[in-house]
């Protein structure tokens, strides 16, 4: 493995972008991805922050799991690629 | 409201009449991905035009290399607001690979390996505006930066220049690639600063 | 939310890394493993926002450190590094994560494992368990260029001295020191063999690194038999850089 496989980031480092979205944390919550069905914490998902968005993909089958983009005071999030997402109030 | 940080510029270099609103200069070349770098072994490579039915135009490695190139110098505009000016590169025009080919479609969407889209008119594609490209700066064109070939469309942001290019389709109606769905602007004129849907 | 720091010290822990301590007037209080995000904005409106991992255990008062290493190319750590003096403010989210945290209330075995400055958060836990003189036995393998890398070194020189409790084993991937029983070298099988814990302990894991290092260790850890569930992880860039 070198940098240039290992280009990504998990889900820790999106987590400051999703704070202000869920007011839950999203690191420790199971997502269930919707192309292959592999149930990780979003923690695990592999995030690609150097790109004109958030892309968080499986690390099992690298479908997108969720993607944001900023557009000056509107936030675009898709998440499709989540089953679901499963958060914890407390 | 943000505090301004004591002292702080960035790394940014010169704003400059020559760039497009908004963009700063850049002397690196900042590797911007979505997802996993593909590798794409060159004897399983391949580039087709379809209609989106069947297939119009298939290359492999082989017969697109031997296609007519150009070298080109070209300035080049990332949304994410870098711009690097005067980048050389080697490859076959647009304009070779749609020879030829009939089509009253206006649109296309551009595919990459991996699941990587954008989608491009036609028009901005001809007319020696558009170019697959396989070398940069002398060399072969390195995976982060899309190799072994890329499209590459210099009037439009980089966004629309597609890595790892796998194939055109031909489309009637235009049709929101990878980013475009997501709050990008169809089209992306950086002159213009067509950045976001919603701008003009 | 954007809460305004204060830098209110700073400490060189090398020639190129520096912890800088915040005292932020609404801090909430964190837990061991969880990291700020640092906005810095130029006068005409150009932001860059870093993620920087707390390095100080969770205490009752406003202050906190992190400890950022000056990237050669970075746009955001050499300005952190060398220019922030004290007094003054910068924009500050966080705490961040809930995954890759421990707790005060976990009794089990813990090992962790540090590529470079991936040391930080898990330097955070250390101090945690100190601090709140929690009795699980930790286990540190650290993997560092060579010692003068090491950040943290008197701390942890002070603390496997008088602790039996916590083991640290340093692995050195370019220069070791003179003697060194192991050959420079990346973190192996035969490592984690010798220096972590069996997995038949049922420790909980962390991890913190480069992402490739991160890689490496994780498969090592459910190699040598740990449960995936119970490895935690947390990637910095190729670079060590996050973004």
């Amino acid at each position: 493995m070198n940098s240039d496989t290992c280009n990504y980031l998990d889900g820790n480092a999106a987590a400051g972008e999703l704070s202000r979205i869920f007011t839950m944390d999203v690191t420790a919550a199971e997502g269930c991805c919707a192309q292959c069905g592999t149930i990780k914490r979003f923690a695990e998902a592999h995030l690609y922050m150097q790109c004109p968005g958030v892309v968080a993909r499986c690390p099992a089958c690298q479908h997108v799991l969720l993607r944001l983009v900023n557009v000056g005071q509107q936030v675009f999030l898709d998440v499709r690629g989540l089953t679901y997402l499963r958060l914890n109030t407390a | 409201m943000a505090i301004t940080s004591r002292g702080f510029s960035g790394r940014r270099g010169t704003t400059d009449a020559k760039l497009p609103p908004g963009q700063y200069l850049t002397t690196d070349f900042p590797v911007l991905s979505a997802g996993p770098t593909p590798r794409v072994p060159l004897d399983q490579w391949e580039f087709t035009i379809s209609d989106g039915s069947q297939v119009l135009r298939r290359w492999n490695w082989k017969s697109f290399r031997e296609l007519p190139t150009e070298t080109i110098t070209v300035d080049i505009h990332c949304v994410t607001r870098w711009s690097k000016l005067g980048t050389t590169w080697e490859g076959v025009s647009l304009d070779t690979l749609f020879a030829g080919v009939n089509t009253d479609a206006e649109y296309t969407m551009v595919h990459s390996y991996g699941d990587y889209t954008t989608n491009v008119p036609l028009q901005d594609l001809l007319n020696r505006q558009a170019w697959i490209a396989f070398r940069f700066d002398d060399d072969d064109l390195a995976p982060e930066h899309g190799g072994p070939a890329r499209l590459l469309v210099p009037h439009l942001y980089l966004w629309k220049s597609a890595k790892w290019v796998r194939g055109i389709t031909l489309m009637q109606e235009d049709q929101p690639g990878f980013w475009e769905s997501l709050g990008y602007n169809i089209y992306g004129d950086p002159w213009r600063e067509q950045r976001y849907s919603g701008d003009e | 939310m954007w809460r305004i720091g204060t830098a209110v010290a700073l400490q060189d822990e090398t020639p190129t890394a520096r912890t800088i301590r915040f005292e932020v007037p609404d801090w909430p209080g964190h837990v061991a493993g969880q990291h700020v995000d640092v906005r810095l904005t130029a006068a005409d409106g150009y932001s860059a926002v870093r993620s920087y991992s707390i390095a100080s255990a969770p205490n009752a008062s406003r202050l906190f450190e992190i400890t950022v290493e000056r990237l050669p190319a970075g746009e955001v750590s050499p300005y952190l590094t060398q220019d922030v003096m004290v007094g003054d403010r910068l924009e500050l989210r966080g705490p961040i994560g809930g995954w890759f945290v421990w707790r005060k209330e976990q009794a089990e075995p813990i090992q962790l494992i540090a590529g470079g400055s991936g040391i930080v958060p898990l330097m955070a836990m250390i101090r945690s368990r100190l601090s709140t003189g929690n009795a699980a036995p930790f286990r540190l393998l650290y993997s560092v260029r060579e010692p003068k890398a090491v950040w943290y070194g008197k701390e942890l020189q002070s603390l496997s001295e008088h602790d039996p409790s916590i083991s640290i084993t340093y692995a050195y991937t370019r220069a070791t020191p003179k003697d060194w029983p192991r050959p420079p070298g990346r973190i192996d099988a035969a490592l984690i063999a010798n220096a972590a814990w069996p997995s038949s302990i049922g420790p909980t894991c962390y991890v913190c690194g480069p992402t490739s290092f991160v890689e490496t260790a994780a498969a090592l850890l459910t190699a040598s038999g740990n449960s995936p569930d119970r490895i935690r992880t947390e990637r910095f860039g190729p670079t060590g850089d996050r973004k």
